[in-house]
């Protein structure tokens, strides 16, 4: 972990309510795909978590949905803006166990954490294949930045049929026979896709942090290893760890 | 002695910065950030009889220049502690340790204190009477004179190590408690431990916590902190150590101006990492700013001042 001040290049709307931040500072810390860094705004007591999209050198991409106070401050800063980040928490997603087929499964604004490890698979040489699952075609992002990657299999799926095939990602999932796969999104998505699928897999989950990095115990749950940090033990849960409380 | 050390209990530190119960661990996350021997001490985990889950999440909440939690004491259990934690610990931590303490009986916090009493890493018995989270225990024992000695009588005749009763703001005369506990036997006091309160979503109509109420703290609480402190080093003759808000050295020479020995940062380590070695950094810029020559002096003056 490390505390870094990062400046903002840009910050551009993607949809109606997500936004695509890229960040300009030291990003020697974030490793892996599936971390996420903790933002400090100014009069907001908390940092914000927020998964980390992409990393290039210096440049750091997050992609957030307006869901509240800290993220509609994060909407309104501008080009220059300076911003404190932790970086590099979470474990993130162990790449090392993908099998030559992965599959990764993406719902709304779980989609991003998704885009670095597709970069990260390919440069093993490994093309997943990627489900994005959003409710209707406003709200579809990043479907073009997965493609442009040289990823063949991309597909969307929106609940109205808007866009791409009607349905949840659960509805498509017979479609693919993965050697694994990596999931992130809304907890009733992760519970579907953890029921339908057969193969190994890595799903990342989401909680209400205090610290972001494992001092407070303010993010617990059970596993069936015993208690995790969502914020230091994970995000990112084995499936066969997982216990599904709620 | 140097400028910034101060005696606690009978016990030197260095400097009077104390990272608080719970916003710590057990030491280890932040010995990999920096050299956490540069604290006065820390105080770790609450640590209890049994392991501990806790509560329900969503565990945490924020308000303006604060926070809340209900985390519910989760804890490995005092056995735990001794076979795995403290000795990871001393690895990284050659100073004291405050050992925090709870329970929801009276034998509970006997058990508990006297195993941690046979650690020599232990300094300091610091007994939680004021979670304001947990149903059974915690806060009950501390909203009565009567129960909070009753809790500090048990746990001095088990320890030759100092007692440090940790006492709630959620009562109405927090000096009147301190002032039991000193006659039951204790070495100092701490105080406050988190003010309850909550939050709603107006979207839902629902409490953002899961436990409903939860405790709050930062910077918001320490006005009451302080008063907290001034009321109760003026009642005791023990030790006081101050907590509740502190984020800056600022914050502890004010603190120490209201009659404390010492100082806990809680809240400030978790939105900064480093906020206790930022402190310990800057006390000696702050005390030339006030005209501080030293810390202990402070809490002589404050003291030896009724009329304050």
């Amino acid at each position: 972990m490390k505390d870094v001040i990062f400046t903002v290049i840009k910050n551009v709307p993607l949809t109606k309510n997500v936004y695509e931040m890229t960040l300009c500072g030291d990003t020697s810390d974030i490793t892996r795909p599936g971390q996420f860094v903790n933002v400090k705004l100014d009069g907001l007591y908390l940092r914000r978590p927020i998964s980390v999209c992409e990393v290039m050198r210096d440049r750091l991409i997050l992609v957030y949905k307006v869901v509240g106070a800290g993220t509609e401050k994060m909407a309104a800063l501008r080009k220059g803006a300076e911003l404190s980040l932790l970086t590099g928490l979470g474990n993130g997603y162990d790449i090392s166990v993908s099998g030559d087929r992965p599959l990764l499964i993406g719902g709304g604004v779980g989609v991003p954490p998704l885009y670095m490890l597709a970069e990260k698979l390919l440069e093993l040489g490994i093309a997943p294949a990627v489900i994005l699952g959003f409710n209707t075609k406003d709200e579809v992002f990043y479907e073009k930045e997965f493609s442009r990657l040289g990823l063949t299999s991309v597909e969307v799926t929106t609940v109205d049929g808007s866009c791409g095939t009607k349905g949840y990602v659960t509805d498509v999932l017979d479609r693919y026979e993965p050697t694994y796969y990596y999931a992130c999104g809304p907890l009733p998505m992760l519970k579907a896709v953890h029921r339908a699928l057969p193969c190994g897999g890595q799903l990342s989950f989401e909680e209400r942090m205090g610290c972001g990095f494992g001092a407070c115990m303010g993010c617990s749950c059970r596993t069936v290893t015993g208690y995790k940090r969502i914020c230091k033990d994970g995000p990112v849960l084995y499936k066969e760890e997982i216990l599904w409380e709620k | 002695m140097g400028k910034m050390s101060v005696d606690l209990c009978g016990i030197e530190l260095d400097n009077p910065v104390i990272p608080a119960s719970g916003t710590f661990g057990y030491g280890l996350e932040f010995s990999e950030l920096y050299d956490i021997n540069i604290l006065g001490t820390f105080s770790f985990k609450g640590t209890t009889r049994e392991p501990r889950f806790g509560n329900p999440t969503p565990r945490i909440a924020e308000c303006a220049s604060g926070m809340l939690n209900a985390v519910g004491l989760q804890n490995p259990g005092v056995e735990h502690v001794i076979k795995y934690e403290l000795p990871a610990l001393k690895k990284v931590f050659h100073k004291k340790v405050t050992a925090n303490i709870s329970g929801s009986s009276v034998e509970d916090y006997v058990y508990v204190s006297e195993l941690l009493d046979r650690e020599e890493q232990v300094g300091w018995l610091e007994i939680n009477v004021s979670c304001p989270n947990v149903k059974a225990g915690g806060m009950g024992f501390g909203t009565s004179c009567e129960s909070a000695a009753a809790v500090t009588k048990a746990v001095r005749a088990v320890t030759r190590k100092p007692v440090i009763m940790k006492l709630s703001p959620n009562v109405t005369d927090i000096a009147s408690i301190a002032k039991a506990c000193e006659d039951a036997g204790a070495d100092g006091i701490c105080a406050i431990n988190t003010l309850l309160g909550m939050r709603i979503n107006p979207r839902t109509g629902k409490p953002v916590i899961a436990n409903v109420t939860g405790g709050v703290s930062g910077p918001c609480v320490f006005p009451v902190a302080l008063r907290a402190v001034y009321q109760i080093s003026r009642a005791v003759k023990i030790p006081v150590i101050g907590c509740g808000g502190v984020s800056c050295a600022e914050d502890v020479i004010e603190m120490m101006c209201a009659g404390a020995t010492a100082v806990q940062v809680g809240a400030a380590n978790l939105v900064d990492p480093y906020a206790c070695k930022k402190i310990i950094e800057n006390l000696p810029a702050a005390m030339e700013k006030y005209g501080v020559e030293t810390l202990s002096g402070l809490t002589e003056r404050a003291l030896c001042a009724p009329g304050l």
